[in-house]
């Protein structure tokens, strides 16, 4: 508590209603504690900081902290952070989505984000629901669990977020749970502090819709349910129908902003030739 | 993993040279020989253009593939994006950071559009979208003209919400409006569509680049100085609130949700109404400034014609042959589509006893002329097209002479 008070005098915005649109127990607000601490031991200067989110119960983080915020249209927030980023290389740009944002709607643009390895943090929240629209399933939902669109059961298989972002390109994928407060935290510090397109998967406890139709209880039983469900991949073998957490990979890319930047310096060095080229031809 | 290296290099130096030459010689008031999406790149640049995010569509594409050298020289950035949904958002990202921005595109991306347009009328976010026009609905006609879009660009996206729509008919008009454009999206906080066909886009006319001092550039209201007690979207008398940028210190917040003053969400009807209040009223109470048209031989004329794009040509050669047979036929070209000019149109129908709307499309202006006419015993004929093919002189000069 000690850290915390003031942390919501420096990070939350003073003149916002609260409390939050979230309901009481709801992982997100842990992963925006993880997000604010990892920024203020990093030193990032607040007014240097966009905050982009998509649509549903995670994307209404940004609206809250005392950055530049951007609540886009759903499945865009890539899109929307793309254009800042390249408008303006020095802003630091942290992009929030849920599961459904990210990869169902969002996919098309997540797999190009990553394929780009543009300079941004990505922060999924992986709820296995869209739980704002009241409980649909999304592409991560397990096989065989119950939504507010499949009454008989989920019967198309989730598709996992790190793996689609290892393969698309990202310099910089890993995943936690919101029960597993510490690694989260190191993984989002890392994930800022490295150049490039950085994804943190957490998965996190939508108890109202998700646990309410899978009878997964209360908050503090879905926790229990991360702990004893989810393995680290380090060390660890394979465990079968346990979700894995870590880092999926970290790897040395090129980073599109920095490339672009050598194409800009390039032409207009070229071009700067070509005008003088054509004054000393004309000169003569 | 090894990291792979990228290596920068000029895939066609002639291209860029003769694109360099074009430009430079924008630098004096030369004559030049463009294409209509050659003129609206360098007039997009010339205004001031910073970030250019865009799919490639036919026959849009041309201006991407100039941008994308250009931009660079000019130390501005060019993108190509997955898709036209992440053109638009990119575009829209790119202006919150500062930077004047635009994208290209035609009917099915158009559509695509949408949604995010909506989202830049919402959060007041200048830019400039073109649609050069195509032969629809769907994929339609590739390669031939239509203004089937006309309406589109006036209620594509949903719910309420004001638009500004600029349509030029030469490539000289498209150099000039272009800029216009510019500087209507920066003074009003909107979105600015600027409307083309596929015959504009391609065909080839002089071009006399007007000297640079003499372009008049506007950009958009700046907070003053002091940080403390910034509202992005305040309402006041002036019913544009000043834009700070990204990173300069404001720390502001901006969603699609109808919002406060502050930019944050709301369910309160009195900050509703007053936004939906000032926002229209952003337009509605500037009309005189939006609103540009071109009267050609009006002060004595019995008929009218109406006309906009590509069509306004044909339109104006009928007008022509009608004079040289004594018919006493006006003109008048519109420039500016949407807000749409009323005024005008209603003052110039109480002079004549027919109007002729010609248009590549079954009636899309036409409809809004009669609105606006509103029954004043004057009849009012439509020449229409959808075939791929243009208007022809004498298809608008058998209406006359009926």
């Amino acid at each position: 508590m000690a850290r915390t008070l003031p942390l919501i005098y420096k990070y939350l915005r003073s003149n916002k209603k609260f409390p939050s649109v979230w309901c009481p127990g709801c992982g997100i607000g842990i992963v925006l504690g993880g997000i604010i601490r990892s920024i203020d031991d990093l030193g990032i200067s607040r007014d240097d900081i966009v905050m982009v989110s998509g649509i549903g119960c995670s994307g209404r983080m940004p609206v809250y902290v005392d950055f530049n915020t951007l609540h886009t249209t759903h499945g865009r927030a890539l899109t929307f952070a793309t254009g800042v980023r390249l408008a303006n290389p020095r802003l630091k740009v942290i992009v929030v989505m849920g599961d459904g944002d990210a990869i169902a709607i969002g996919g098309n643009h997540f797999i190009h984000a990553c394929r780009r390895n543009i300079e941004m943090t990505v922060i999924v929240v992986n709820n296995f629901i869209y739980g704002m629209t009241g409980g649909q399933s999304s592409p991560t939902t397990p096989t065989g669990d119950i939504a507010s669109t499949c009454p008989y059961g989920n019967i198309a298989p989730p598709l996992d977020i790190c793996e689609l972002a290892k393969d698309c390109g990202a310099g910089y994928v890993a995943k936690s749970t919101v029960y597993h407060v510490v690694e989260m935290q190191k993984y989002i510090t890392y994930a800022l502090k490295k150049p490039g397109f950085s994804v943190v998967e957490v998965l996190s406890n939508c108890h109202t819709q998700y646990g309410k139709y899978n009878q997964r209880g209360s908050p503090r039983e879905m926790f229990r349910w991360f702990k004893e469900n989810t393995f680290l991949l380090k060390g660890n073998d394979w465990a079968e129908g346990k979700q894995p957490r870590g880092v999926y990979i970290d790897r040395e890319e090129v980073c599109y902003t920095e490339t672009y930047q050598k194409i800009i310096n390039k032409a207009q060095d070229y071009e700067r030739e070509l005008i003088s080229e054509e004054e000393g031809v004309q000169g003569d | 993993m090894q990291k792979t290296t990228v290596d920068i290099k000029f895939a066609s130096p002639k291209r860029y040279i003769e694109d360099n030459v074009i430009y430079k010689k924008k630098l004096e008031q030369e004559v030049m020989f463009l294409s209509g999406n050659e003129a609206c790149a360098y007039g997009a640049i010339k205004a001031g253009l910073g970030f250019y995010a865009g799919y490639p569509i036919t026959p849009s594409t041309e201006i991407a593939e100039i941008l994308s050298g250009r931009l660079p020289a000019h130390g501005k950035v060019f993108i190509q994006m997955e898709d036209e949904i992440a053109s638009m958002g990119a575009i829209i990202g790119a202006s919150l950071a500062g930077l004047k921005s635009m994208t290209a595109t035609s009917g099915p991306g158009f559509s695509l559009m949408q949604e995010n347009l909506g989202y830049a009328c919402m959060a007041e976010v200048p830019c400039v979208v073109v649609n050069v026009q195509r032969g629809g609905p769907s994929t339609g006609l590739p390669t031939s003209p239509s203004q089937s879009d006309m309406l589109q660009a006036r209620w594509g996206t949903h719910g309420e919400h004001p638009i500004i729509a600029i349509y030029p008919t030469s490539i000289q008009e498209t150099f000039e409006l272009i800029i216009r454009a510019f500087n209507l999206a920066e003074k009003y906080r909107t979105p600015v569509i600027f409307l083309m066909d596929e015959v504009i886009g391609h065909m080839r006319e002089k071009v006399v680049a007007p000297l640079e001092e003499s372009i008049k550039i506007v950009n958009r209201k700046k907070p003053e100085k002091d940080t403390v007690g910034y509202q992005p979207f305040v309402n006041d008398e002036s019913d544009v609130p000043s834009m700070a940028s990204f990173g300069e210190g404001y720390r502001f917040h901006v969603t699609g949700l109808n919002h406060d003053q502050m930019g944050f969400p709301t369910l309160r009807k009195d900050e509703i109404n007053a936004w939906f209040k000032r926002v229209f009223a952003k337009i509605d109470k500037n009309l005189e400034d939006i609103i540009t048209y071109k009267k050609e031989d009006t002060h004595d004329m019995e008929t009218l014609i109406i006309s906009y794009g590509i069509s306004a040509r044909s339109a104006r050669a009928a007008k022509r042959m009608a004079r040289q047979k004594g018919k006493r036929v006006g003109l008048l070209v519109l420039h500016t589509i949407w807000p749409f000019p009323e005024e005008i149109i209603r003052k110039l129908a109480s002079k004549v006893n027919k109007i002729i709307v010609p248009e590549l499309n079954r009636g899309q202006i036409k409809q809004e002329v009669e609105r606006a006419v509103c029954d004043r015993g004057v009849e009012i004929k439509g020449v229409n097209k959808i075939d791929g093919d243009i208007i022809t002189p004498g298809e608008i000069l058998k209406h006359v002479e009926v």
